[in-house]
């Protein structure tokens, strides 16, 4: 039975709210969020679902190890309050559906390299990089990554009935290729399999590893090729990465490793702001506007902060901000160009 | 040697001509559905006055003239159904004079869309054309022979509309000139003069066109594509009325196919926007997402499913790798906004009983005065029963097109046989009249456009 494993005690006592307070994109002080998180709890209506921006940070700010952004998106869904027009919900629950075959499965019985929806990038950005040697990448048929795309996303869209329909079949056939290990290129694919499946009470039998540790580990192994990049850096933190904060710290680790100063700025950690990319499409009135003002206030901050570099780990998130961030002068780039960059390959 | 081979090598030179099966064969195929059909020499002349030659010497004795530009109508309109000379245009291809300030360009005819499009990024990047939804192969004359529409689509109509001046080749080989340039002046207007201009539309049945002077428009530097998701088809002309109103798009085209799946039963309104800075872009986008369409995204009914991307033509013929075989044909027709949601409902269903996913896709002509909208069909060249099922589906909805009070366009020969049963008696005979006047030997296309 898959059912979101929430316990509304650990809300009972919590004294901060920081679900509702600390988010950046409502208005709620703790009595207020305290009113609010029991309307949530009861299945009433409440200002929370109509506002969210769906940026998953309340994953984070849980002091008690809770849910609240599942069960925001739970509530959405079952209260019919979806922050998406209903024809951009069809075509994002139509998105994952796979049409171009079956993927071709081998038993690795090894360690593997899960790309998701990368796939279509797999040649450029993996392909002959000496940090990838020894992974056996998986889902590397752009045409075919739909078999495994971890279905995630529709927490944007206010359906978690989607992610748990499809998601047995996804980890189904990752683990039909025997990986003693699966490195998901994808914080997305990480927070699923780490996060969302025990949440839920869905069983995932592979061990998955974050691709920020990974590389770390891989850079460390490599230490003697790193040529310092000295370059200011910042980062374009994905909203899933909020489902795996305790490998956030893997950020600065592999900046460090690879001689690029993180600069500070305002929005950076769990200040970090959402590429857009959904709220642009949000039926609130004034999204798309707000969607844009966000990007401008994230780039500008960059762009004080003297970055040179913007790192990207998510293909919506560059997709949504990388041309504004070039056209402002900051080169945006995948974590893994630049840590090919490093030791001396070719960014993709 | 053939005689009239010697004929027509003596007026282009021996590499210019053929009656070899290995050429013929190339020219006897059409990308579409259509039966192959043999042409008895193919001929591609230089200049005007070779064209001139050729059609007198086809007048002398009594062969057809077929004219070719891209070869890309998938219609057969091309092809040589009653043999005869294949005259391919593409060499002349020169692009003779540009006007920057009074925005024109005068270009032989068989100069391919990519070609002039390539010239004026390098050459003027202020000013374009109007490309159309068709391989950057698709010729200017060839185009305009079939009354072709164009990325401009939304602003200035069809391309046919589109044109300052036209040097054509009657069927009886004399040149003859139209607009401006008729005077000696420069090409730069079509009208006033009285309208003499009986050549778009006609697939070459009425002449050749060789020389065109094609209309310019301002380029801006900035262009982008933004979508506006619908699922409602019921609703699309609606929103096409708000934003034709809005009057700030480049181009304005819906696109709904079965695959892949994220296009399945909805409407993708892809709304081309240009501005010379950010901040013209931005107050476009204001206008349509935040102001006149803001009340459907509101509710739920619409959602912008891309804002700011790089402009990519929707193309049809993707569909054709589906499945296996790579054939593909289309219904393409004139019909007011309004019948949106019935051409659309009719190309889900006639695809669905012939096994084929559907494609339709719909472009906005003039400030919404009508639509081109298209059913394509994909077929397996190498099956013959899908073939049959397209064959079927496209001659289903050419009849179906006419029921609905629509135009087709570029239509085959079935297409045009029953426009002209249809067609007013005395439209029909003014054809006739002017077909017979033009050409009283019957040689340009035969088998096209002819009134029985």
């Amino acid at each position: 039975m898959i059912k979101l494993n929430f316990d509304e005690n650990k809300c009972l006592a919590c004294d901060t709210r920081d679900c509702l307070t600390k988010c950046q994109y409502m208005d709620l002080d703790v009595s207020e969020a305290g009113a609010e998180i029991e309307k949530l709890i009861n299945g009433e209506d409440s200002r929370v679902l109509y506002e969210c921006r769906t940026c998953y940070a309340c994953e984070e700010y849980c002091p008690m190890d809770n849910h609240p952004f599942y069960l925001i998106v739970k509530r959405q869904e079952e209260l019919d309050i979806p922050p998406l027009p209903e024809p951009i919900i069809k075509q994002g629950v139509q998105l994952g559906i796979p049409f171009r075959g079956d993927p071709k499965i081998e038993e690795i019985n090894g360690p593997v390299l899960n790309m998701g929806v990368f796939s279509p990038l797999y040649p450029s950005l993996i392909q002959g990089s000496k940090l990838f040697e020894g992974l056996t990448p998986i889902s590397t048929d752009g045409r075919k990554m739909h078999h495994f795309f971890c279905q995630l996303m529709y927490l944007h869209f206010a359906r978690t009935s989607v992610i748990n329909e499809r998601l047995p079949a996804v980890i189904d056939t990752i683990n039909s290729f025997k990986p003693t290990k699966v490195v998901h290129f994808h914080d997305e694919c990480y927070g699923t399999y780490t996060h969302y499946a025990p949440a839920f009470g869905i069983d995932v039998p592979f061990t998955s590893v974050h691709l920020f540790e990974y590389l770390y580990h891989r850079l460390l192994e490599l230490k003697d090729q790193i040529q310092p990049l000295n370059y200011k850096v910042c980062y374009q933190r994905p909203c899933s990465s909020r489902l795996s904060s305790d490998k956030h710290k893997y950020v600065d680790k592999i900046f460090k490793l690879v001689g690029c100063e993180h600069v500070k700025r305002e929005y950076m950690d769990e200040n970090a702001l959402c590429c857009g990319s959904t709220i642009l499409s949000q039926r609130r009135e004034g999204s798309r506007r707000f969607s844009l003002e966000l990007q401008n206030r994230n780039i500008s901050d960059m762009k004080q902060a003297g970055a040179e570099l913007c790192i990207f780990n998510c293909p919506a998130c560059m997709q949504t901000m990388g041309k504004q961030v070039a056209e402002s002068g900051i080169m945006p780039i995948w974590m893994s160009d630049l840590c090919r960059m490093a030791i001396g390959e070719k960014a993709s | 040697m053939d005689a009239i081979y010697k004929k027509l090598l003596d007026i282009v030179g021996e590499d210019y001509v053929s009656n070899q099966n290995e050429e013929l064969f190339t020219y006897s195929k059409d990308l579409g559905t259509s039966d192959p059909k043999w042409p008895d020499y193919v001929v591609a002349p230089k200049t005007t006055e070779e064209v001139s030659r050729i059609v007198k010497l086809a007048n002398e004795e009594n062969l057809a003239v077929v004219p070719l530009g891209g070869g890309l109508s998938l219609a057969g309109l091309a092809l040589p159904l009653k043999g005869g000379i294949e005259l391919d245009l593409k060499r002349m291809d020169q692009i003779l004079e540009l006007n920057e300030q009074d925005r024109y360009i005068i270009l032989e005819a068989g100069a391919s869309h990519g070609k002039l499009t390539a010239y004026l990024e390098k050459n003027t990047p202020h000013l374009k054309h109007s490309e159309p939804g068709a391989p950057p192969a698709a010729t200017i004359g060839g185009n305009l022979a079939i009354h072709g529409q164009g990325d401009l689509g939304h602003p200035y109509g069809f391309n046919s509309d589109m044109i300052n001046g036209l040097e054509v080749v009657l069927p009886s080989g004399e040149i003859c000139r139209f607009g401006s340039c008729a005077l000696g002046n420069d090409w730069y207007t079509m009208h006033p003069l009285p309208d003499l201009n009986m050549f778009m539309g006609w697939s070459g049945s009425t002449g050749i066109i060789t020389k065109v002077s094609l209309r310019l428009f301002p380029c801006k530097k900035i262009q982008e594509q933004d979508a506006l998701v619908l699922d409602d088809a019921d609703l699309v002309p609606e929103v096409l009325f708000k934003l034709t109103h809005i009057g700030m798009a480049e181009d304005i085209i819906v696109v709904s196919q079965e695959i892949p799946p994220p296009f399945n039963r909805l409407h993708y309104i892809l709304i081309n926007l240009a501005g010379d800075t950010n901040l013209e872009l931005e107050f476009k986008r204001q206008l349509i997402f935040d102001t006149h369409l803001s009340s459907y995204i509101q509710e739920g009914r619409a959602g912008i499913g891309a804002s700011g991307q790089d402009i990519q033509r929707p193309v049809v013929s993707k569909t054709s790798d589906w499945r296996k075989g790579g054939g593909f044909e289309y219904v393409g027709a004139i019909v007011p906004i309004s019948s949106y949601p019935k051409c659309y409902r009719h190309g889900v269903e006639v695809s669905g009983r012939h096994h084929i996913p559907y494609t339709t896709l719909g472009r906005v002509l003039g400030t919404g005065h009508s639509m081109m909208f298209s059913w394509t069909f994909a077929f397996n060249r190498a099956d013959e029963e899908t073939v049959r099922h397209a064959r079927e589906a496209l001659h289903e909805t050419d009849k179906e097109v006419l029921k609905m009070g629509g135009t087709l366009w570029k239509p085959a020969v079935f297409g045009q046989k029953i426009l002209m049963d249809q067609m007013d008696c005395a439209t029909l005979q003014l054809m006739q009249k002017v077909k017979h006047m033009l050409d009283p030997n019957g040689i340009m296309n035969p088998g096209n456009w002819e009134v029985s």
